[in-house]
C-alpha cells in the first residue's frame, strides 16, 4: 500500500492492471503476502529476544535464590492468573477464527471475532489492574520500594483501592466517549460508525468486567483467610502493632534474626511459609516452632534484596507483557476499522493474519509467565 | 528492449531522476522512496559524524599537554562519552546499512523499493527522534558514563542516564526495523534468475548484518530499559545493595555490543568486496567463501561477548572458552582479506580514489584485526585491558575499517547517487592525507597502551607527552583529510562532470539503471547476469562509460520473459 500519489507521474501509471490492495513495488499479491508474513515472523523473533533478556534475569536470580522465589510467589493469586490464562487462550481462539473469517470473506464474522478478541484483552487488563493495585497497597513493590511483609501483615484494605480507581479513569472515559459516539452514530443512522463504536464500547466495558471478576476472586480469597485465622485473631493484632513499631528497625538492621522482635516475627513467618498458599494476610502470626537448621531465615528473604527482587522481575515481565497487550489492542482496533470498511477478502487478508501471529505470541509469552511466576511451590 | 546494448539512460529525460522528479520539502520528508531515505540518512549520519569528530579533536587538543589546558576532568569525561556514544549509536551503526544499504539493496536486486517502504521511513524518523533525545539529554547536563553505561556508576551518577538510554532504545528500534526490512527484501524480492549465489556480495554482507540487527538489538533494548527502571524504580537487578549483580549488566550489554561490532564492520567488508572486484576489473576470488564467511562472522559473533569482561571476575574456564571462541572469529575475517588480495592478482587494477580507499581499508583493517588477537589472548589482555592499546585497536577497526570503507563506498556510488563525477586528483589526495593522518593518530596509541597509558584519563605522566602529541597532530591531519574528501564531493555537485550510467564498469544491477536512477529504478526490468563477470562490458569513452553488450541475445533470458508477464512498455 505504499502508494505515493506525488509520484504518480514518475513511474508511468499506464497500466492499472493490479488489484487496489497490491502495493506498486510488489510483482503480485503472493509476493506481497509472503513479504508481510515473513516480516512478521522476523518481528516475532525480535520480540522473543526482547523478552529473553528478562527470562535470563529470572533464571539467574531464581537459581541463585530459590527460597526467595518460593516465598514470594505465594503472594500472587494463582486463581486470578489461571482465569487470565483462560481469557487469553480464548482470545487466541477468537483471533484464529477471525483470520479464517477474513479468508472466507465473512465480514460480519470477522468483526465479531475482532470484538471478542479486543474484549478478552480488556478483561485481562482489568484483572491485572486489580492484581497490581492490591500489591501496591500492601507494599509488594520492586526492590527499592518493597515493604517487608511482617510489617504489612494483617493490614487489611477495606473497600476499593485508590490506585485501582486512578487506573480506571482512562477506561471510564473510554466508556463514556464510546457510548456517546455509539449513540450519535445510531441516532444519525451511520451504520459504519456504529459498527466501530459498538465493539469499542464493549471493549471498554469489558475492562470493568475484568475488574469485577478480579475483585470477586480477591474477596473470596480474603474471606477464606479470614475464616482460617478466626481463632488466632487477637494474637495477630498484637503482632501487627509490634511489627509496625519495629518497622524502622527492619530497614536498618535487616538480616539479624537473633534480635528481639525480629526473631519472633521471623519464626512466625516461617510458619506462614509452611502453610504454603497463603496470601499475605494469611501469614500466620502465631508462635511457631523454630527454623530448621541451615535454612535461610525469613528475615533475609522477606526483604528488598529478596522478595523485592522477585517483585522487580515480576513487574518488569508482566508489565512489558501488559504493554504488548495494549499495543495489540491498538492494532486490533485498526483491523476492526478496516474490517468494518470491508477491506479484507479471500484475496487480501494479510494484515489480519500478521496481527493474529503477533497476538498468539503475546498469549504464548503469558503461558510461560503464568507457571514461572504464579505456580512455584 | 530491442537494442543489444542495455543502457537505458540516454533516452531518459533529466527530470525523471529521483532527485528532482518531485519537489518541495514534503516530497522529501514524507517520501517512501528508498533512495531519498538513503540520502537523508547519509546527510544525518554525516552530520553526526562531523559533530562527534569535532569532539574527538577537542579531546586530542586537551591531551597535547599532561596537565589541564581547557577541560576539567569532569568535562573531559563528558566529552569522551559524547564522542563515543554519538559515533557508535548515531554514526557507525547506521552508516553503511542505513545510508548506502537503503540506496543500494533494492537497486542491486532490480526491485522498485524495499519490502516495507513505510517502515523504512519510520526507521529514519526513529533515528531522528533517537538522535534528538540523545543529544539534548547529553548536552543538557552532560553524561559522563562512557558509551557503555556500566553499572553501578550509571545508576548512581547525577547525569541524564534515563534520557540517554531511552534514546538508545529508540535508535535500537530504528536499527531493528532497517535490518528486518532488508532481510525480507532480500528473501522475497530477488528477481527471477538471481539465486542466492548470484547476489552481489554487498547483499550477502547486508543480509548477515541484518541478522545481527534483528537478533542482537532487542537484547540491548531490554537492557537499557532495565537500566532505566533501575534508576527510576530501583528494581535492584544490577544493584548489589539489593542482591543484584552489576556484572549481569555487562553480560547483557556485551551480548549486544559485541555483535554490534559486526553490524559496524560487515557492511564495510561488503563494500570492499564490490570495490576490489570492479576496480581490478576481475571476477571476485572465492565468491562462496566470502559469502559464507559473512554469515559465519554474524553467527560466531554471538558467542564471544565475554572477551570484553576478562578482567571483570568471570570463572577461569569461562574466560578460556570465550578466548578460544574469539580466536575462531578471526578465521572468516582472514578468509575475506586473502580473497580480496587474490582478486587483485593479475587483475587490471586502477589506482583511482575508490581503489585507494579500498586498499587503505585492507591495510588498516588487517592491523586492527591482528592487534585484536593480543586482546583476545588472556595473558596479554590482563596487561592491555583498559589501556590505549584497546583504543587504538578498535579505532583501527571502526575508523580504519568502517569509516574508510564507507568513504570508499560513497566515492564508488557517488556518481550513481548524484549523477556527477568527482575530481579524481583531489579524491586521491584526500585518501592519502586520511591514511597518513589516521596512522599518525593511532599507531602511537598502540605504543602508549603497551607501556601502560590507561584509557579515559584526562591527565597523564610526562613520559607519554611525545606520543600523545604525535597522536594529536595526527588527529588534526586526519580531520583535514576528511574535510578535503567532503570538499571533493560537494564540489562535484556543482562542477562535476555528468556521470554515465556505468562509469567504473561494474556488472551488478545498479549499473544498469540511469545515474541518478529514476523513481522506480528501472524503466525496463534489468537483465540478471553474473555479478562479477566483466567480459560483456565494453568501454565507450569517459562520457558514455561502460556498456553491457550481450554476445547473443538469447543466452540469458530477460526478466520479463521468465516472468511471462507483458512488458511494461
Ligand atoms: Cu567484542
Amino acid at each position: 500500500m505504499s502508494h505515493d500519489s506525488a509520484h504518480d507521474d514518475a513511474h508511468g501509471h499506464g497500466e492499472h492492471d493490479h488489484p487496489p490492495f497490491l502495493a506498486h513495488h510488489f510483482d503480485d499479491p503472493e509476493q506481497q503476502y509472503d513479504a508481510g508474513k515473513f516480516g512478521m515472523w522476523m518481528f516475532l523473533v525480535t520480540e522473543v529476544l526482547f523478552f529473553s533478556g528478562m527470562f535470563c534475569a529470572y533464571a539467574l536470580y531464581r537459581s541463585l535464590h530459590p527460597e526467595v522465589w518460593t516465598f514470594a510467589s505465594q503472594f500472587l493469586n494463582e486463581n486470578l492468573g489461571a482465569f487470565n490464562t483462560v481469557v487469553l487462550l480464548f482470545s487466541s481462539l477468537t483471533m484464529a477464527w477471525g483470520v479464517r473469517c477474513a479468508q472466507l470473506n465473512q465480514r460480519n464474522g470477522l468483526v465479531l471475532c475482532l470484538t471478542l478478541t479486543l474484549a478478552c484483552a480488556s478483561i485481562f487488563l482489568g484483572v491485572k489492574a486489580v492484581e497490581y493495585t492490591h500489591k501496591w497497597d500492601i507494599g509488594l513493590l520492586p526492590a527499592g520500594s518493597y515493604v517487608p511483609q511482617f510489617i504489612m501483615a494483617n493490614q487489611h484494605h477495606e473497600g476499593i483501592s485508590p490506585w485501582l480507581i486512578k487506573l480506571s479513569i482512562v477506561p471510564a472515559l473510554c466508556v463514556v466517549g464510546f457510548a456517546g459516539w455509539y449513540g450519535w452514530a445510531v441516532a444519525q443512522k451511520r451504520k459504519q460508525a456504529a459498527e466501530i463504536a459498538g465493539p469499542l464500547l464493549i471493549t471498554a466495558l469489558a475492562y470493568f468486567l475484568g475488574v469485577g471478576v478480579g475483585i470477586l476472586f480477591q474477596n473470596a480469597e480474603q474471606a477464606a483467610h479470614a475464616k482460617e485465622k478466626h481463632g488466632t485473631e487477637h494474637v495477630s493484632h498484637e503482632a501487627t502493632e509490634e511489627g509496625s513499631e519495629h518497622a524502622e528497625h527492619a530497614e536498618q538492621d535487616s538480616g539479624s534474626p537473633g534480635e528481639t522482635g525480629h526473631g519472633e516475627t521471623s519464626g512466625e513467618l516461617a510458619e506462614g511459609e509452611t502453610v504454603g498458599h497463603g496470601e499475605v494476610e494469611t501469614v500466620q502470626l502465631v508462635s511457631s516452632p523454630p527454623l530448621k537448621p541451615g535454612a535461610t531465615p525469613l528475615t533475609k528473604i522477606d526483604q528488598p534484596g529478596g522478595a523485592g527482587l522477585f517483585f522487580s522481575i515480576y513487574y518488569c515481565m508482566t508489565g512489558v507483557h501488559a504493554l504488548h497487550i495494549l499495543g495489540g489492542m491498538v492494532v486490533l482496533t485498526w483491523l476492526l476499522v478496516r474490517a468494518v470498511k470491508g477491506h479484507f477478502n479471500e484475496q487480501y487478508f494479510g494484515p489480519v493474519d500478521y496481527v493474529g501471529l503477533y497476538w498468539h505470541l503475546v498469549d504464548l509469552i503469558w503461558i510461560y509467565l503464568f507457571p514461572l511466576l504464579y505456580l512455584i511451590t | 528492449m530491442s537494442a543489444v546494448a542495455t543502457s537505458p539512460s540516454y533516452s531518459q529525460p533529466d527530470s525523471d531522476n529521483f532527485l528532482v522528479n518531485s519537489r518541495g520539502f514534503l516530497s522529501w520528508a514524507l517520501t517512501l522512496d528508498h533512495k531519498r531515505i538513503g540520502l537523508m540518512y547519509l546527510v544525518g549520519v554525516m552530520s553526526a559524524f562531523g559533530l562527534a569528530g569535532i569532539l574527538a579533536l577537542v579531546l586530542r587538543a586537551e591531551l597535547m599537554t599532561p596537565t589541564k589546558m581547557f577541560l576539567s576532568n569532569q568535562q573531559y569525561n563528558q566529552v569522551f562519552t559524547l564522542h563515543g556514544a554519538i559515533m557508535v549509536f548515531l554514526f557507525i551503526i547506521p552508516s553503511v546499512p542505513a545510508a548506502l544499504g537503503n540506496f543500494l539493496v533494492p537497486i542491486m536486486l532490480g526491485a522498485k523499493d524495499v519490502a516495507f517502504p513505510r517502515l523504512n521511513l519510520c526507521s529514519f524518523y526513529l533515528w531522528v527522534v533517537g538522535a534528538i533525545f540523545f543529544l539534548t539529554a547529553m548536552l543538557a547536563t552532560g553524561l559522563d558514563t562512557g558509551w557503555t553505561f556500566y553499572t553501578p556508576y550509571s545508576t548512581t551518577t547525577q547525569g541524564p542516564v534515563v534520557a540517554a538510554t531511552l534514546g538508545v532504545f529508540v535508535l535500537g528500534f530504528s536499527s531493528i526495523f532497517t535490518g528486518l526490512n532488508f532481510i525480507v527484501t532480500i528473501n522475497t524480492m530477488r528477481p527471477p534468475g538471481m539465486s542466492w549465489f548470484k547476489m552481489p556480495l554487498f547483499l550477502w554482507a547486508t543480509y548477515a548484518t541484518s541478522i545481527i540487527q534483528v537478533l542482537a538489538t532487542p537484547v540491548l533494548g531490554i537492557t537499557v530499559l532495565l537500566l532505566a527502571a533501575e534508576r527510576v524504580l530501583h528494581i535492584g537487578i544490577f544493584d548489589p545493595a539489593y542482591n543484584g549483580d552489576p556484572v549481569t549488566y555487562q553480560h547483557f550489554f556485551w551480548f549486544y555490543s559485541h555483535p554490534a561490532v559486526y553490524i559496524m564492520i560487515l557492511p564495510g567488508m561488503g563494500i570492499i568486496s564490490e570495490l576490489m572486484s570492479v576496480h581490478s576489473h576481475k571476477s571476485i576470488f572465492g565468491y562462496r567463501f566470502i559469502a559464507y564467511s559473512s554469515i559465519a562472522i554474524a553467527l560466531f559473533g554471538f558467542l564471544v561477548w565475554g572477551h570484553h569482561m576478562f578482567t571483570a571476575g568471570m570463572a577461569n574456564v569461562t574466560t578460556i572458552i570465550f578466548s578460544a571462541l574469539t580466536f575462531s572469529v578471526s578465521i572468516p575475517s582472514a578468509i575475506k582479506v586473502f580473497n580480496w588480495l587474490a582478486t587483485m592478482y593479475q587483475g587490471t587494477v586502477k589506482l583511482n580514489t575508490v581503489m585507494l580507499y579500498a586498499l587503505s581499508f585492507i591495510f588498516l583493517f588487517t592491523i586492527g584485526g591482528l592487534t585484536g588477537l593480543w586482546l583476545g589472548a588472556l595473558s596479554t589482555d590482563r596487561m592491555l585491558h583498559d589501556t590505549y592499546f584497546v583504543v587504538a585497536h578498535f579505532h583501527y577497526v571502526m575508523v580504519g575499517g568502517t569509516l574508510v570503507g564507507f568513504l570508499g563506498g560513497i566515492f564508488h556510488w557517488w556518481p550513481k547517487m548524484t549523477g556527477k563525477m568527482f575530481n579524481e586528483t583531489w579524491g586521491k589526495i584526500s585518501c592519502l592525507i586520511v591514511f597518513v593522518g589516521f596512522n599518525l593518530t593511532f599507531l602511537p596509541q598502540f605504543v602508549m597502551g603497551s607501556r601502560g597509558m590507561p584509557r579515559r584519563y584526562a591527565r597523564y605522566v610526562e613520559d607519554f607527552q611525545e606520543l600523545h602529541q604525535m597522536s594529536s597532530v595526527g588527529a588534526f591531519v586526519l580531520g583535514i583529510g576528511l574535510f578535503i574528501a567532503l570538499g571533493v564531493l560537494l564540489h562535484s555537485l556543482f562542477r562535476g562532470r555528468k556521470a554515465p550510467p556505468n562509469p567504473w564498469g561494474g556488472a551488478t544491477l545498479e549499473w544498469q539503471c540511469a545515474s541518478p536512477p529514476p523513481y522506480y529504478n528501472f524503466k525496463t526490468p534489468p537483465r540478471v547476469n553474473e555479478p562479477y563477470d566483466y567480459t560483456p562490458l565494453h568501454f565507450r569513452g569517459d562520457d558514455k562509460g561502460w556498456e553491457y553488450v550481450h554476445p547473443t541475445e538469447s543466452d540469458a533470458p530477460r526478466v520479463d520473459e521468465v516472468e511471462s508477464k507483458p512488458a511494461t512498455n
